[in-house]
């Protein structure tokens, strides 16, 4: 893979910026009309959506700040105001990138080239071979797999206005308005009916800087009796100084079609995550979500699956680690909407070193979804006692003719299990990181095997890091 | 210089404050068999995971001394690189990685080298063969939905593998049908023939014994050594019971 060169000479002006908005900002502190303006022009959008981020951004100033869940105050507005100018001059340094960013590289083996994209440091980082690769082997059979923007101007426009932002509206909250305003990059895709695409489609190798994925939109539509394994994010550590990821994932799940989709995040520990991710699933359909979160100092994440037809299904696999800092609030919400819809969710959470882990799950079955069956579990694994899990389930049933359960557990690292592991000669050190990264085999087994690899490699550098 | 491979001397042990041992001596040779028995309760279970140095077993008097060496309150990994090893009577079941791989983690950990994956891998069949046991087991995560009988053999799988220069079994053949109990046992065989490692084999069965020679009966009752035989002790315990123990007094 060819690593394109890096433009050394913008480093400096990124001070020379700074001086100026100095005295600019009191007067213009925050998202501007002008500023979207500009975000659209840069991206040559069509009239829609050129007009979407103008309502979005009006929308965003009228709602306020979720006061609900930890705090976001150290979420800098102005940073991120700065950072989604079109050619923005904030591209960071690699020498101020935080070292733990740097020793994560380096324990988890990350090429050099990708560092510096992931870090947000870098130019382009180039894989578009493989993409083009991938692309043209599913585009025989019909499949669309594109950059978002890019499909924006072409045949599929019509299909994404008719999708995009329609499962999580602007004005379902704050962040999710901003996301309307200022969301940039992601992908699209399209699969036909009947098509079943047998190798994963990985966004991974669409990584483009600068600090690619913040405001990321990944629109998936699979249609009627279609099969889909889509895989994003990975167990790298993803860095910018523009501290916030907005992302919006919308997932429209056909009639009897079936999409999984996997994800990892692992976001700096500078970072806000407050991502939306939805799907709509038709009658006889399956969405399946597969999600391991990790890194971000303060996280919002509640997948939420609409059972839209009758006989639809949402799965729901995760895995949440916590450590030092981290206040990680994720859950999964589910709406039951048609009749003998299914619901499974089994989540663990891992809080270490303080960290602080919440589930929160919502069950909502309808008064017609007669015949529907909920079923939640939710396992946490506290590894010392300065940590935190919390799990609050909430259910909403609207007809006595539905089958709905709720089990959480929680427990610590078993003394039996560690002293069988240390018998074999294995420290303890490596035995707790052993015992761990097992606890999150729920989802480490429903992965690609490289993907399961490096999702160990980063559990077992976690637990391993603060014991040193 | 003692010819001794473990030396446990005057041990006293605590469980949650309560003392089980109450001063167990007992020494065995290096290449020795060694027997345990004892009513339920006496303290066997106790011994084994105090050598091995666990940590709810609180030594609070005497010493244990393997290979010449004090690993009175040494942790567990320690002891179990400098070659002792302990067969679980009731194997803990650990998801998130395959037997096979534990297997090699626990070899890599005790000759400090990366093992090489085809001598590993002839190694391991060899010993699965000898154990009757399926070659799937290995890739499956260890331990997890084995049967009992199943868990146990995978014990000898690791006994075979690792190699420990001594051996504590506990209650190894507890659980086990007529047929595994042999297999069991044939395992065992194959590591006193292979590795000739000393074994302190805890039971209050004796099946498994059948095929082996018995150097050293240890009967432990109510906390301490209370008759000490060779083995034809085994044979008396298997037609009498314990019964004359019942009040005998610590040796």
């Amino acid at each position: 893979m060819k690593e394109k060169t890096q433009v050394n000479d913008i480093n400096r002006s990124m001070y020379d910026f700074r001086y100026e908005e100095k005295d600019a900002y009191t007067v213009d502190q925050g998202l501007t009309p002008e500023i979207v303006e500009q975000i659209s022009k840069e991206k040559k959008d069509p009239q829609w959506m050129h007009d979407f981020r103008l309502k979005s951004l009006d929308i965003y100033n009228q709602l306020s700040v979720p006061d609900w869940g930890p705090s976001i105050d150290g979420l800098d507005m102005r940073n991120i105001v700065t950072y989604v100018r079109p050619n923005t001059t904030m591209k960071g340094k690699w020498n101020e990138v935080p070292d733990d960013i740097k020793n994560t590289f380096e324990r988890l083996g990350i090429p050099q080239a990708e560092r510096e994209s992931l870090a947000g440091v870098g130019a382009q980082y180039d894989s578009e071979l493989v993409y083009h690769n991938i692309k043209k082997e599913v585009s025989d059979q019909g499949v669309v797999y594109e950059g978002i923007e890019d499909a924006l101007r072409g045949p599929y426009s019509e299909m994404i206005r008719e999708h995009f932002m329609k499962l999580v509206p602007p004005r379902d909250h704050k962040f999710a308005a901003l996301h309307g305003a200022v969301w940039s990059g992601g992908s699209f895709v399209y699969v036909p009916p009947g098509v079943s695409v047998e190798i994963p489609l990985q966004s991974y190798f669409r990584l483009n800087a600068p600090g690619s994925g913040q405001f990321e939109h990944t629109l998936i539509i699979v249609d009627e009796g279609a099969y889909l394994h889509f895989i994003e994010g990975c167990s790298a550590p993803k860095y910018n100084v523009a501290n916030l990821h907005a992302g919006c994932v919308e997932l429209y799940v056909g009639k009897n079609a079936s999409l999984r989709y996997s994800t990892i995040e692992n976001w700096s520990k500078n970072m806000y995550n407050l991502n939306t991710k939805r799907a709509r699933v038709e009658e006889g359909g399956k969405v399946e979500w597969i999600s391991g979160s990790f890194g971000s100092h303060v996280s919002y994440l509640y997948p939420m699956s609409v059972l839209a037809g009758k006989g639809a299904r949402s799965e729901f696999t995760g895995v949440t680690f916590a450590g030092k800092g981290q206040n990680l609030d994720t859950g999964c919400k589910i709406i039951h909407a048609a009749p003998e819809t299914s619901s499974y969710v089994n989540t663990r959470s891992i809080s270490k070193d303080g960290g602080i882990s919440t589930f929160r799950s919502a069950v909502v079955i309808n008064k017609n979804a007669v015949g529907s069956k909920s079923s939640v579990s939710c396992e946490s694994l506290m590894v010392d006692d300065i940590s935190r899990s919390d799990t609050i389930p909430a259910m909403d049933i609207r007809t006595a003719k539905a089958d709905v359960g709720h089990e959480a557990k929680i427990g610590r690292i078993s003394d039996e299990t560690l002293f069988y592991l240390m018998s074999r000669g294995l420290s303890e050190e490596e035995s707790r990181a052993l015992i761990v990264s097992g606890f999150a085999d729920n989802v480490s087994k429903e992965l690609p095997l490289e993907y399961a690899v490096e999702m160990n490699n980063l559990i077992r550098m976690e637990m391993k890091g603060t014991m040193a | 210089m003692s010819q001794n491979i473990l030396e446990v001397k005057n041990l006293k042990v605590n469980v949650e404050e309560t003392e089980i041992l109450h001063g167990v001596n007992l020494s065995v040779g290096a290449n020795e068999t060694h027997v345990i028995m004892g009513p339920n309760g006496a303290g066997k279970s106790t011994l084994g995971y105090a050598v091995m140095g666990s940590p709810r077993y609180e030594i609070t008097d005497g010493k244990v001394i393997f290979d010449g060496k004090d690993i009175t309150g040494v942790s567990t990994d320690k002891i179990a690189k400098a070659g002792m090893f302990l067969s679980f009577q009731i194997p803990v079941e650990v998801p998130g990685i395959t037997l096979a791989n534990f297997i090699k983690s626990a070899l890599e950990q005790k000759t400090g080298q990366r093992v090489r994956y085809f001598d590993f891998k002839d190694k391991l069949e060899n010993a699965m063969n000898i154990l009757h046991m399926d070659p799937s087991y290995a890739t499956r995560d260890l331990n997890v939905g084995f049967s009992g009988g199943e868990k146990k053999k995978t014990e000898i799988l690791q006994l075979l593998m690792l190699e420990p220069r001594l051996a504590i079994l506990d209650e190894t053949d507890s659980g086990l049908d007529v047929d595994a109990a042999r297999t069991v046992s044939e395992g065992i065989e194959a590591y006193k023939k292979n590795v000739g490692g000393a074994l302190l084999i805890i039971t209050h069965s004796t099946r498994i014994l059948e095929a082996l020679k018995v150097d050293v009966t240890h009967i432990l009752a109510d906390g301490c050594i209370v008759d000490e035989g060779d083995g034809s002790l085994v044979d008396y315990i298997n037609q009498n019971g314990f019964e004359k123990y019942l009040t005998a007094g610590c040796r």
